[in-house]
């Protein structure tokens, strides 16, 4: 490994291709299934995708709004005029031997993406520009031979192409869960990353600090998490700088991320590239749009991620928390809502429970593979939240109660009844229990400190209180009854 | 020659009986690859019972072998598909089937239909219906020759650079190439997607014209095919502005072609229409814009048949690339092979803006070109080919004489517009001789009714 003060010799220069999945009910170019999760092979095939003689493509409508969606997300400009080309090659997983995509004309153009960092800043990262293209089947090998499940052929794509923006692990990090959101918020995606909905090739090269062209690039494709996209980033830049290091020269070629070894292995050099041979299909006429198609299209995207961080300022959330919140959509969408039906400190409370929720709900490496989603209810959790605000729960009561609600459908009051969590707020109940301590010859030590004016062992009597009251009793109150009789005390 | 009328409330059964009957007789011709006979007598019977109606109820026909269809396999002439059973009919096929017709067997072509003779099937020759020692024209020879030995009244064929109408020239029969995008594609073997045509022979403009208007329409299957525009006119037509193609009418054309040609001319004059000469420049220029762009397509289009999901796949092979290599080297002819060759080539990188966008523009240019002349035209009339068919083998050794046979019909091709070939006598050796007439975008039923008009005469 190179050492840290090697590395900041060096800039790391990264640029990402995206590939999202439309969410459509059918394929790009055909009525087969667009669904092919968990399907048995070649059952979401038809002539179409199966590349038959005289099959003709018929352009799905759906992914091209999809495309216009995206383009809004995206800051993009939307191509009144796009055509689609075919790119050739021979493999048993592409059934017409060239892949039908959009190579001279994308249907959006130019665009970018503020990325948040940690830090509470964000990256830009400029696009060049977003293509359509179908997705090839897929190929599985068993030793001497392979089969080709052909249900993912056809299915609809963009590509998304940024600049080479990008300059550290951690911002192609931010940029892969931006897009992730964007693109999942607008209703571009379904965003099921453990089915390869986004897949992230990333471009890396690094060049000595100040120098005046990018070094050599090489390309990590198919990444399927954003940790491997910032993993991958990072093993690029210390393999690149340290080939650099010994006086040798980064290759220009393809490589696999081999996420058990969690390293880069090469797959195929510049020198083996193939000559695609793109040509315009003429059997889709160009997609002609105007710009009141475009705008009514564009009308539907929903909030994007930007509206939520200006709307939550006063939440005073720090962008980890924010970020976290805002990898779904539905929980964003709920905290919204909360929002706009109670104030600050409520959806503050609320918000910071379903992120527990949703952390209780992640429970392996899928983290950040599946679009999380809380169950539980925006009533259930204002009544919750009521409770701790009316004191009848105390905070840690109320994670207890919330850890129910997750498992069952139980209303919070039930659960915490049940669980004998209710905090005992009436005055007369409490203030028996302070008599009762009070005249405890344990306490005659405190009680006495507390009347030559030492107020600290207040907390000392609170607390056999709370003990007397098997944990029930609203500890301010407490206090505030102890100080009383203290003083009914003093007077006599 | 029988017409369609002649088939229509007669018994279907004996009808399709007849045809195949005559069919089998005319085995010599090889015009035919395989007969789709119990499909057919099933239909008939169908016919004959009431339950399948319509304008060509009983009307038997043959489709090109590369239209998919039931009852026999699509071999499109080729060893590749020469096992392939389509599972679905093509949009054409069904459209005339929905009207009661009955296809009776699958014609032979060029494989592919890359040819002009059809000597390039994979499965011999067809000869022509005239001469048996001279070619029958290409790629729809099959469909031509069926017709012209009147097996059937009509036969379906593709049109990519004048595969229905110089067959039909050489065969003395109608042959339609309608303007691009009249008829569905969907369901036939792919060609050149940007000129490929669905088109027919027919004894009689009239059964042309009909069978035409069945076919097309708008098929959703089928993104490049027209809105519904083709309505038969039955008004007279008078004084019509003609353009006879100068181009065409070269020396280097066969006396006999120009002699017809211009006796056809000298016929629309005394039917009160104006002929004058006129100069399509770019034509010289065509063959070799359709010789770029034509082989561009065609060999993204075939480059499906790879020998992994169907069609032929070789033996004993040890690699992928050797899988490819050897099955695409055995499933395709020569000419498939030489073809895909050149489109790969003008398709590479560094090679894609000096030929094929070089083409794509010289098509613009072109385009253009027929566009003025039918701001001041209505028709063109040329020649369909150079010369009558010519005999068996004379140019199989030659592809640059071969595509030669092509420089009329292209033209119409590359500008997506509507041709005719029609009938316009014979040789002093009784080979037949046709004329082309060519019109704006869809102005197709202006050409039958021209055409309609001349046929009396």
């Amino acid at each position: 490994m190179a050492t840290t003060e090697t590395l900041s010799k060096y800039d790391i220069t990264i640029g990402i291709e995206c590939h999202v999945q439309l969410a459509t009910t059918t394929k790009l170019f055909s009525g087969a299934d667009n669904d092919a999760r968990d399907k048995a092979p070649n059952t979401v095939v038809n002539p179409i995708d199966f590349g038959l003689p005289g099959m003709l493509p018929v352009l799905n409508r759906e992914a091209v709004n999809l495309a216009i969606k995206a383009g809004k997300a995206l800051n993009s400009d939307i191509a009144r005029v796009s055509r689609f080309d075919r790119k050739h090659y021979f493999y048993p997983d592409l059934p017409k031997g060239y892949q039908t995509t959009q190579m001279y004309n994308p249907i959006i153009v130019g665009g970018y993406v503020d990325a948040p960092l940690e830090d509470g800043t964000t990256v830009r990262v400029r696009l060049h520009h977003a293509h359509m293209e179908e997705d090839a089947g897929k190929l599985t090998h068993f030793g001497d031979y392979s089969l080709v499940d052909l249900n993912r052929a056809g299915t609809p794509l963009i590509e998304i192409v940024s600049e080479p923006d990008i300059h550290s692990p951690a911002e192609a990090k931010a940029y892969a869960t931006e897009l992730y959101r964007l693109m999942t918020y607008a209703g571009v995606t379904l965003g099921d990353l453990y089915h390869g909905n986004m897949r992230f090739d990333v471009n890396v090269s690094v060049a000595l600090k100040g120098a005046k062209e990018l070094g050599t690039r090489a390309e990590v494709k198919n990444l399927n998490s954003f940790k491997s996209v910032e993993r991958a980033a990072e093993y690029e830049f210390n393999r690149q700088v340290e080939r650099l290091e010994k006086g040798e020269r980064v290759v220009q070629e393809t490589r696999g991320w081999d996420d058990a070894k969690q390293k880069t292995t090469s797959q195929r050099s510049k020198e083996d590239a193939q000559d695609y041979r793109y040509m315009p299909d003429a059997d889709i006429p160009p997609i002609v749009l105007t710009e009141q198609e475009i705008t009514e299209i564009q009308a539907t995207v929903p909030n994007l991620p930007a509206f939520y961080r200006e709307a939550w300022k006063g939440l005073g959330f720090d962008e980890t928390v924010m970020n976290a919140l805002l990898i779904s959509q539905k929980t964003a969408e709920s905290v919204q809502r909360i929002l706009e039906q109670s104030d600050d400190e409520t959806a503050r409370r609320i918000a910071l429970w379903m992120l527990m929720a949703m952390n209780e709900d992640a429970h392996d490496e899928t983290t950040d593979m599946q679009q999380p989603d809380v169950k539980i209810s925006d009533e259930q959790f204002l009544a919750l939240s009521e409770m701790v605000a009316k004191n009848e729960l105390s905070s840690t009561a109320a994670k207890d109660v919330l850890g129910e609600m997750l498992q069952s459908n139980d209303n919070p009051r039930t659960i915490a009844e049940r669980k004998n969590l209710i905090q005992v707020s009436d005055e007369g109940a409490i203030a028996s229990i302070v008599d009762d301590v009070l005249a405890d010859p344990a306490s005659a030590q405190a009680v006495k400190d507390l009347k030559d004016g030492n107020d600290k062992v207040i907390g000392f009597l609170v607390g056999q209180v709370m003990k007397k009251s098997q944990g029930k009793a609203n500890p301010a109150l407490a206090q505030v009854l102890i100080k009383k009789a203290i003083a009914r005390d003093a007077k006599h | 020659m029988s017409t369609i009328s002649d088939f229509l409330n007669k018994n279907a059964r004996q009808s399709v009986q007849d045809a195949i009957a005559k069919a089998k007789d005319n085995d010599s011709y090889h015009a035919l690859l395989s007969l789709t006979e119990e499909r057919a007598l099933e239909r008939a019977d169908a016919v004959d019972r009431g339950e399948i109606t319509g304008k060509l109820a009983g009307v038997p026909f043959v489709v090109k072998d590369n239209f998919l269809a039931y009852g026999a396999p699509t071999t499109a002439a080729s060893t590749m598909l020469e096992t392939f059973n389509a599972p679905l009919q093509a949009t054409a096929v069904e459209r005339l089937e929905a009207e009661g017709a009955i296809c009776i067997g699958k014609a032979n072509l060029d494989a592919f239909a890359h040819g002009g003779s059809t000597e390039n099937s994979a499965f011999g020759p067809t000869k022509n219906a005239v001469d048996p020692t001279r070619v029958a024209g290409g790629s729809s020879g099959g469909s031509a020759v069926v017709t012209a030995l009147d097996i059937v009244p009509f036969a379906l064929g593709s049109d990519t650079g004048g595969s229905i109408r110089q067959p039909a020239s050489f065969n003395g029969v109608v042959g339609v190439k309608p303007t691009y995008g009249t008829v569905s594609r969907y369901g036939v073997v792919a060609m050149a997607s940007s000129t490929d045509t669905i088109g027919t022979f027919a004894t009689t403009v009239t059964d042309a014209e009909l069978v035409m208007s069945i076919m097309a329409g708008q098929d959703p299957k089928d993104m490049t095919t027209l809105p519904d525009f083709f309505t038969a006119t039955t008004d007279a037509l008078v004084g019509l502005k003609i353009g006879l193609v100068k181009e065409c009418m070269t020396d280097d054309v066969d006396v006999e072609v120009r002699a017809r040609t211009n006796e056809y001319v000298e016929k629309l004059k005394s039917a009160g229409h104006k002929v004058e000469e006129v100069s399509l420049s770019m034509l010289p220029h065509s063959l070799a814009m359709y010789y770029v762009i034509v082989p561009a397509e065609l060999s993204s289009n075939l480059a499906r048949y790879d020998g992994i999901r169907y069609g032929h796949r070789a033996q004993g092979v040890q690699t992928l690339a050797e899988l490819y290599g050897k099955s695409r080297d055995e499933g395709f002819v020569t000419e498939n092979k030489r073809r895909i060759m050149i489109g790969s080539y003008v398709l590479s990188s560094g090679f894609f803006d000096a030929y094929y966008l070089q083409a794509q523009k010289a098509r613009t240019l072109l385009i253009n070109e027929f566009n003025t002349l039918f701001s001041h035209y209505d028709v063109l009339i040329s020649p369909v080919a150079p010369t009558p068919a010519f005999l068996l083998g004379e140019n199989t050794s030659d592809p640059i004489k071969m595509y030669l046979a092509d420089m009329m019909t292209v033209p119409a091709s590359l500008a997506g517009i509507p041709a005719l070939s029609v009938p316009a006598g014979t040789n002093g050796a009784g080979l037949p001789i046709g004329v082309q007439l060519m019109g704006a975008r869809r102005s197709d039923a202006t050409l039958f009714a021209l055409a309609r008009s001349m046929e009396a005469k």
